[in-house]
């Protein structure tokens, strides 16, 4: 097809994960007998796992979005989506692996002294959630049993995946199917089954993000904590495709693609930090206002132990964006805009270790060569895997019935 | 250049030109009002003044007539503030939110979205007023030194942020609103036949003069505007949710208030623009430019944030459980299975079961569908208000204490009196103001309008009838008709062609002319010396007029005998808009014109 992952690319692909294997092996090495060190090994799995595996459900929620609004001007960048969106088929299995690991070794607890500490998660230890005669057992996770048990966990889980599995497929399929045939009949059922994606993932990022990571603290809760996680996949995800934009532009690619679509895209990430901001203001304004201390505690003991990471990601995924991206001209720069998209992926990168870390950490977690190495490691895979997803299909659509709105897109 | 994909439904139905457009919606406010106007107007005027006695009977008396008491000490005044505001959501939403995202939808119905949105905002600013007690130093609730007599405010409290969101947003809604009416109202100066009318919508319109640096910095503000609003329409009702969620009762205090409380302030918006703009675009006969597409639309907004409500309240359910928190437990049980469960099973039924329907075209292209539904949200939004508030602390803490909440003549005689008032603004908005944004209307007419899509206009633009120049002219000029897609346009020309085809093949010039005369028959012969202007019929423009002519049609009389017989007997003759001339019921619009 017309596009090819050029020598160059590979080299820095390669490279990138290269260097971020060695600096995981001597994470691991230099780690070793540290108490937490099993801890912090799941933990960075779960968090790497999920990050990137977010980064594409975002962008899958993003290409229903567009068949479900009937959005034309999109049209032309569709395939970069898809390209995005396909890294799941990878991120469902990276994330099984992890959560089946996790599960047979009952929580990814160590044992200290005959006491089981570390867990990713807790309520996986029938020590703790099942055993009556256990001194660690803790009725409050016991009494959340029929969500939190393996079981159900795993259930839900296959169902999740499973149905992401099925839709990317089925959109994709659909997509190079229309280039063929063309006529509205596949434009059609996009435009239900966009529809029926939207109302399931409405349920399912949700329902997933309390077993996924709310659970990580057990005895923690907030209802808003499902849309607030939803709110900063789909900001990465934008950038993600933000930054697949500019770099197939810069080689020449995408002719029709002109700077009001990347204009378009730059509104998006803006929009969807502000609706990340708005949810993470909403959760933690609510929480310390009312101070109620089994609530507030999560953000106290981030505070605490976690001062810079968390005021920090709070200030670039907020501020940075707003002030950056407010004007019409840094939308449409290049330049300005790769700069912003790498920091905000940083920045959410920086959201989900919060999510993860404090909770199986406690106060314990750092950022060292270990979570930078697998960092590099998973965004190599990651790249490679969405540019070689460009390479299958043309890049621009044929037939689309709103393929000349978008050509012809100006604003 | 914009483009339109064939597939895309229009948004102006039939043909209507530049001139169509200001006659239709210039019509009204130039004539004289029916009497269904004048009754509606009467019973809401009524109803209003009993509201106020209701008030000044409250102010006069106490706070006491209200139905509150030690456990309820917040319940009818504030569930009725917190759904009109919610109500004040969709006017700013449309113009702002919809504005951003290139809905050309948007057009037919923002003006009056907007004016809802603002009346709404006024009656929801009373009830705080009236609770606090003394209306006349209502301005205490801003920051004021001291030695006003104030206390100095605090600003720890929601219930400040809500003074200060609230008045925000007003105050942005309403010059976002007169922006775009300024080039309306000069209009409808030009138009103007009375010195005081002109007099007035001179004034109105600022001086107006239509050039393109006017359209210029028109349109920068509305751009500006829109991205001031857009962030106030999300603030508004978070900081309302907040007077609820930052307490630390069981069934407020819960994170998910913002965005859900947003999402069902949405929800109810639109089920309000609903119900007044069904009646609306009957009693004004807009119907050519707020039609099935456009109510549908307005369904699957209401259809996608009910669910989001909906997903909300199972999401609040689920975690009063999870989080183990015995009373958080307790509040939601007392809802769905104490004393007032009737409320919470209304709650569900209008908000989470209701908008579902919407899943079916069928039902949410329905109009008489579409009104029952929206009224039915609008009761469901209410009681989800009271739910939340009343339920909430009827049972509280200390059970000697739990009591119950019925509200006084005096609690529903104000309710009823803000419908009144509400409803008595809108109708003198109705009447005197420019119900759709004709300015906004005039750029898209090329893109979006049926004729314009299916190429049955005349190529040349027709610009006669209406008489004013300078502010006709739409202001994006650039806009060339859209160009179909090819396969579609492909089976569009096919199947063009096979109707034609066949209809030739009956239609003979023989049977063509029997037809003409029997038609003419029973329609009794015109001349072309007094001829009615027959493009003022919607649904009939100047190639189908020639077309009437040409057969003998020249006058209103003539055309309002015509009956479904004959209807069907000119679609044979014309061959062109099989059925348009029934659905628009030519005849009875004949009527109406021949008895002005």
């Amino acid at each position: 097809m017309e596009y090819q992952i050029s020598s160059k690319a590979k080299r820095t692909i390669i490279a990138t994960a290269a260097v971020g294997l060695v600096l995981f092996i001597i994470g691991i090495a230099t780690n070793m007998d540290s108490e937490q060190f099993k801890t912090r090994l799941f933990s960075n799995f779960l968090i790497d796992g999920f990050f990137f595996f977010a980064m594409a459900l975002g962008a899958l929620f993003f290409l229903a979005l567009q068949y479900a609004t009937e959005t034309g001007w999109s049209v032309a960048i569709k395939r970069i989506v898809e390209a995005v969106a396909s890294y799941v088929q990878v991120g469902i299995v990276v994330l099984l692996a992890v959560f089946a690991v996790i599960s047979i070794m009952q929580g990814g607890y160590t044992e200290v002294h005959g006491h089981h500490v570390g867990h990713i998660y807790q309520w996986m230890d029938p020590v703790i959630a099942s055993d009556h005669s256990s001194a660690q057992f803790d009725s409050m996770i016991a009494n959340k049993a029929p969500f939190l048990t393996q079981t159900f966990f795993w259930i839900v889980t296959i169902i999740y995946m499973a149905t992401y599995f099925l839709f990317y497929k089925g959109f994709r399929k659909r997509s190079l199917q229309e280039d063929i045939e063309g006529g509205t009949a596949i434009h059609m059922k996009n435009f239900a089954k966009g529809a029926l994606f939207l109302v399931l993932f409405g349920y399912f990022s949700s329902t997933s993000s309390w077993h996924w990571l709310m659970s990580v603290d057990p005895h923690w809760f907030s209802t808003l904590f499902g849309w607030y996680t939803f709110g900063g996949m789909w900001c990465t995800s934008m950038t993600a495709i933000m930054l697949l934009l500019i770099y197939l532009k810069k080689n020449g690619y995408l002719e029709k693609v002109n700077d009001s679509h990347i204009h378009d895209v730059g509104k998006w990430i803006f929009a969807t930090s502000f609706l990340w901001s708005y949810l993470f203001f909403s959760q933690f304004m609510l929480y310390w206002y009312a101070d109620i201390p089994e609530e507030v505690i999560y953000y106290t003991f981030r505070i605490d132990n976690y001062p810079v990471i968390f005021w920090g990601m709070f200030m670039i995924n907020f501020i940075i964006p707003m002030l950056i991206l407010m004007s019409r001209e840094a939308k449409r720069n290049p330049g300005i805009l790769m700069a912003v998209c790498v920091i905000i992926i940083l920045g959410h990168w920086a959201d989900v270790y919060m999510l993860v870390t404090p909770g199986t950490m406690g106060e314990h977690g750092t950022i060292g060569f270990l979570e930078v190495g697998l960092f590099m490691v998973f965004a190599g895979i990651f790249a490679y895997f969405v540019l070689n997803t460009l390479t299958k299909a043309p890049l621009m659509p044929k037939n689309h019935p709103y393929l000349d709105e978008s050509k012809h897109h100006e604003i | 250049m914009h483009k339109e994909a064939a597939i895309r439904e229009p948004l102006i139905l039939g043909h209507k030109t530049y001139s169509d457009i200001t006659e239709d919606v210039c019509r009204p406010i130039e004539g004289k009002a029916p009497k269904a106007w004048y009754i509606m107007f009467g019973i809401s005027l009524l109803v209003g003044l009993y509201g106020i006695g209701c008030i000044l009977y409250l102010l006069g008396t106490g706070i006491g007539t209200w139905g509150l008491n030690k456990t309820v000490e917040w319940a009818w005044d504030i569930t009725n503030f917190v759904w009109w505001v919610g109500i004040g959501h969709a006017g700013t939403l449309i113009s702002a939110v919809l504005l951003l995202f290139r809905q050309r939808w948007r057009m037919a119905i923002n003006r009056s979205a907007e004016a809802m949105t603002i009346f709404a905002v006024f009656m929801a600013g009373l009830f705080p007023l009236i609770h606090m007690g003394r209306l006349w130093v209502g301005y205490w609730v801003m920051p004021i030194p001291n030695q006003f007599g104030s206390l100095w405010v605090n600003f720890n409290s929601p219930l400040l942020w809500d003074v200060f969101a609230i008045s925000t947003y007003l105050s942005v809604s309403v010059v976002f609103w007169y922006i775009g009416l300024i080039p309306d109202f000069a209009t409808i100066r030009d138009r103007a036949k009375g010195a005081v009318s002109k007099k007035m919508y001179g004034i109105l319109s600022f001086g107006w003069s239509g050039r393109a640096k006017h359209w210029n910095r028109f349109e920068l503000v509305s751009l500006v505007l829109a991205g001031l609003a857009t962030p106030l329409v999300f603030s508004v009702h978070s900081i309302v949710s907040f007077d609820f969620a930052t307490s630390v009762i069981p069934g407020w205090h819960t994170t998910i208030f913002p965005p859900y409380f947003v999402a069902g302030a949405v929800f109810s918006g639109f089920a309000m623009v609903q119900t007044l703009l069904l009646i609306l675009r009957k009693g004004m006969k807009l119907e050519a430019y707020i039609h099935t597409k456009h109510v549908e639309y307005m369904n699957i907004v209401i259809m996608v944030t009910g669910s989001i409500v909906g997903v909300a309240y199972l999401t609040e359910l689920f975690i009063s459980w999870y989080s183990g928190v015995e009373y958080e437990s307790y509040a939601f049980i007392n809802r769905a299975t104490g004393p007032y469960w009737w409320a919470y099973a209304s709650m569900m039924t209008c908000n989470v079961i209701s908008p579902q329907l919407m899943w079916f075209k069928k039902l949410r292209r329905s109009l008489l569908f579409t009104f029952f539904i929206s009224i039915v949200v609008n009761i469901g939004m209410w009681f989800e208000r009271f739910v939340i508030i009343v339920t909430s602390i009827h049972q509280d803490y200390l059970p000697s204490s739990w009591s119950m909440f019925y509200p006084t003549w005096v609690d529903i005689g104000v309710f009823l009196g803000t419908l009144g008032i509400f409803f008595a603004f809108y109708l003198g908005f109705a009447r005197y103001f420019p119900v759709l944004a004709m300015s906004e209307l005039k750029t898209i007419l090329k893109i979006s309008g049926e004729s314009y899509k299916d190429g049955s206009a005349p190529t040349h633009d027709d610009h006669g009838g209406g008489g004013d120049s300078h502010t006709e002219a739409a202001p994006v000029v650039e806009e060339k008709v859209a160009e179909p897609a090819p396969v579609v346009e492909e089976k569009v020309e096919e199947v063009k062609e096979a109707v034609k085809e066949e209809v030739k093949e009956k239609l003979s010039d023989e049977e063509k002319s029997k037809r003409v005369s029997s038609l003419m028959e029973k329609l009794g012969a015109g001349d072309a010396s007094n001829a009615d202007d027959l493009k003022v019929i919607s649904g009939v423009g100047p190639k189908m007029e020639s077309t009437l002519n040409e057969i003998g049609i020249y006058s209103y009389e003539q055309v309002s005998k015509m009956t479904d017989n004959e209807y069907e007997m000119l679609d044979s003759i014309t061959e062109s808009f099989p059925g348009r001339a029934k659905r628009d019921d030519w005849a009875g619009q004949a009527k109406e014109l021949m008895n002005k």
